[in-house]
């Protein structure tokens, strides 16, 4: 005998075009404050973003990864999350850092190399960035189970790139999701690169949202690129996680429109001219076109937000770089809650070196 | 008072604890209902359900990343692994985020959990079940590393482990699991991580040792009527109670350690850079290494020819106190 005993498909949102133009029936019931608040945090974090990489030119900023081109795969999320959930990201996340409340300044401090600008304020429940690819999900399933144990109705939230499905502990992570039923969020931003490596060369998979699949539970690919989309997607894995439905996978469709980070130059492996085809998608210019066709959009709103954008990244560096740097000693008190006897000598000597 | 093995006092701990503060929860492969491939967790899915005794996927790197993310969200996971030879696919994230989340987020963020691992060989075992990894994660800063090696100790620094708001990796020298019984309370004591123990007070050279080989040295000590050997029990790794070495090593003047790991890197290399860097001048003999080769653990058939002996202890003990200026 031989039958298909399995079949699968898998969905893909688009609610929002790029010409602005909207399909009504799918869009999410959002406030016209809200949507200008959400254009609002998407231009702070561009501007944060265009800040960053000067910084970085100038030499007054560390090695920094853009996030230029991907601001509406993480502020539509963003902006939903309950204080009580958890964000466990990557580190191209600066959207969601911004959205959570961490202090601008901090961003920087944190860019520029300091330990702590990743201190998150007591209620921002992100974690500090994530580097090594794909072994930070399994944080967010893990908290997800125990909140499922300590039967409180937060969410994980886990954001990552194309590139860390796959890795191993990507999988481990979305198979404990699938197997404890865990209320986690799996958020991929597939922007297309993963540095150098196309998403051709990732996967044989048409889609990274049917990966899913294997693991129990659903997988959706949205256009990364439309608010609406992400904001829709976002709320109903929320709900479905919130009420004890299990873990969702989202697939953001996108463009990583920058250098991997300020240390590469992306024209060695990628055409200008595919870069380009990417400009007319930009989110924030798609939210803008349906903005002015709602009547919801001026001039002088856009000349203000950007104005009251880049005041608040000017301030922030002024702050950021105001920061005195930390006493050689300060590096001790962190591995451990108490100093261990041999750190407590380690630590004498350097200030003792010091004085 | 009753007498227990290494394995029952373990799970005696892992019961009390359980009982007293409901954050505490397990997590492995064949945990519950099996009750681990040791029975260390023998009982303790019945007593307190599938939820909080989580039988896993099999998957290391799976289980120490999840139980990392229930750690910063509030619970206090006891994490097994079913070898040491298994611990390898968890080591990315133990050292690259159990050991680092306190530091990273500037103390915003802590991971108390608790990684029990099996350890050593002399078992009779497959490859990848006799090894002794201790070294790589001494070396992470941010983890805390011990390894009892009796039922009492066991009981008492487990429950410590579990209350200590930083990563533990608690090593269970499987050898002895089952080879010793003794008096182990049934009411809470602590044995504080930090502490060495002198097993066996003695004048004329200081025994360094840890797990399964502190039984192995005791024995050979007692064939040794000339020598007066004091024996210290490590129990913590990391942290290392440097003063009680030091204290005995200026007592006697001669040591010998004594290690299953290879030796290269093994961590009599740094306990001999200690004692060089702070109490060179009372050493009166090169210190005594008896450790593994640096090749991988022979399978059974040879393995004794691998691991340290009571008569390769006995001519250590006999060389250092020859050598004695």
């Amino acid at each position: 005998m031989e039958k298909v005993i399995e079949k699968f498909s898998v969905k893909y949102l688009q609610i929002l075009n790029e010409n602005g133009s909207c399909d009504d029936n799918l869009k999410p019931s959002l406030t016209n404050k809200e949507i200008k608040k959400m254009y609002e945090l998407m231009i702070l974090t561009r501007a944060f973003d265009e800040k960053a990489l000067k910084l970085q030119r100038q030499g007054r900023l560390g090695t920094f990864a853009s996030i230029k081109g991907q601001e509406a795969c993480q502020i539509p999320s963003a902006i939903q999350f309950l204080k009580e959930d958890l964000v466990v990201p990557a580190f191209r996340e600066h959207g969601l850092y911004i959205t959570l409340g961490l202090p601008i300044e901090m961003l920087f401090q944190s860019w520029s190399g300091d330990e702590r600008g990743m201190k998150m304020p007591d209620k921002v429940n992100i974690l500090p960035i994530s580097i090594p690819v794909g072994s930070h999900p399994l944080h967010a399933v893990g908290a997800a189970m125990a909140f499922k144990l300590q039967k409180k109705k937060s969410v994980a939230i886990t954001f990552f790139g194309d590139g860390a499905t796959s890795e191993g502990d990507f999988h481990e992570a979305m198979n404990f999701a699938g197997v404890y039923k865990a209320p986690v969020v799996f958020f991929c931003q597939n922007n297309q690169f993963a540095i150098s490596t196309p998403i051709k060369e990732q996967t044989a998979s048409s889609t990274l949202a049917q990966k899913a699949i294997a693991y129990g539970f659903e997988g959706i690919q949205v256009d990364g690129n439309d608010v609406f989309a992400v904001y829709k997607a976002t709320k109903d894995a929320l709900q479905k996680a919130r009420n004890g439905k299990g873990p969702t996978f989202i697939e953001c469709f996108t463009y990583r429109m920058a250098d991997h980070t300020t240390s590469d130059d992306a024209s060695k492996y990628r055409k200008d001219s595919e870069v380009k085809k990417w400009e007319i998608k930009d989110p924030i210019l798609r939210l803008k076109k349906y903005m002015i066709k709602k009547n919801i959009f001026s001039e002088q709103f856009e000349l203000e937000t950007k104005r009251n954008a880049e005041q608040k990244v000017e301030e922030a560096v002024k702050k950021a770089e105001a920061i005195p740097k930390e006493k050689a000693e300060e590096m001790f008190n962190y591995t451990y809650e108490k100093l261990t006897p041999e750190l407590k000598e380690q630590k004498e000597n350097v200030r003792n070196e010091n004085k | 008072m009753t007498r227990l093995n290494l394995v029952e006092a373990i799970n005696l701990a892992l019961k009390q604890e359980m009982k007293k503060d409901k954050s505490v929860v397990l997590i492995g492969e064949d945990i519950g209902e099996d009750g681990g491939v040791f029975r260390v967790t023998d009982g303790l899915a019945k007593l307190y359900g599938n939820e909080r005794v989580m039988d896993s996927p099999l998957a290391e790197s799976g289980i120490v990343g999840t139980s990392i993310g229930m750690a910063i969200a509030g619970l206090k996971p006891v994490a097994e692994m079913q070898f040491e030879g298994f611990i390898m696919p968890a080591l990315d994230q133990l050292i690259n985020h159990a050991s680092r989340i306190r530091n990273r987020s500037r103390g915003r963020f802590t991971c108390p959990l608790v990684v029990r691992c099996p350890t050593g060989g002399g078992i009779k075992a497959l490859e990848h079940h006799s090894d002794s990894p201790e070294t790589y994660l001494i070396h992470t800063p941010g983890l805390k590393v011990v390894m009892p090696s009796t039922p009492y100790d066991a009981k008492g620094l487990l429950i410590s482990s579990i209350r200590d708001p930083d990563p533990v990796i608690f090593f269970e020298p499987k050898k002895v699991y089952r080879a010793i019984k003794q008096e182990v309370p049934e009411e809470e004591y602590l044995i504080p991580i930090g502490k060495a123990k002198i097993v066996k007070e003695g004048s004329d050279v200081t025994l360094i040792t840890w797990g399964s080989l502190v039984k192995t040295s005791l024995e050979a000590v007692q064939h040794i009527s000339d020598i007066n050997v004091e024996v210290i029990d490590l129990r913590s790794l990391s942290p290392l109670d440097t003063s009680t070495i030091l204290n005995s090593v200026k007592k006697t003047g001669k040591v010998v350690i004594v290690q299953e790991a290879p030796k290269t890197l093994g961590f009599s290399s740094e306990i001999i850079a200690i004692i060089n860097e702070k109490a060179l001048y009372s050493l009166e003999a090169p210190i005594e290494r008896v450790t593994g080769y640096d090749v991988v653990i022979p399978l059974p058939k040879n393995e004794d020819l691998y691991l340290p002996s009571q008569e390769k202890i006995i001519k250590a003990v006999e060389k250092v106190t020859k050598n004695a200026i």
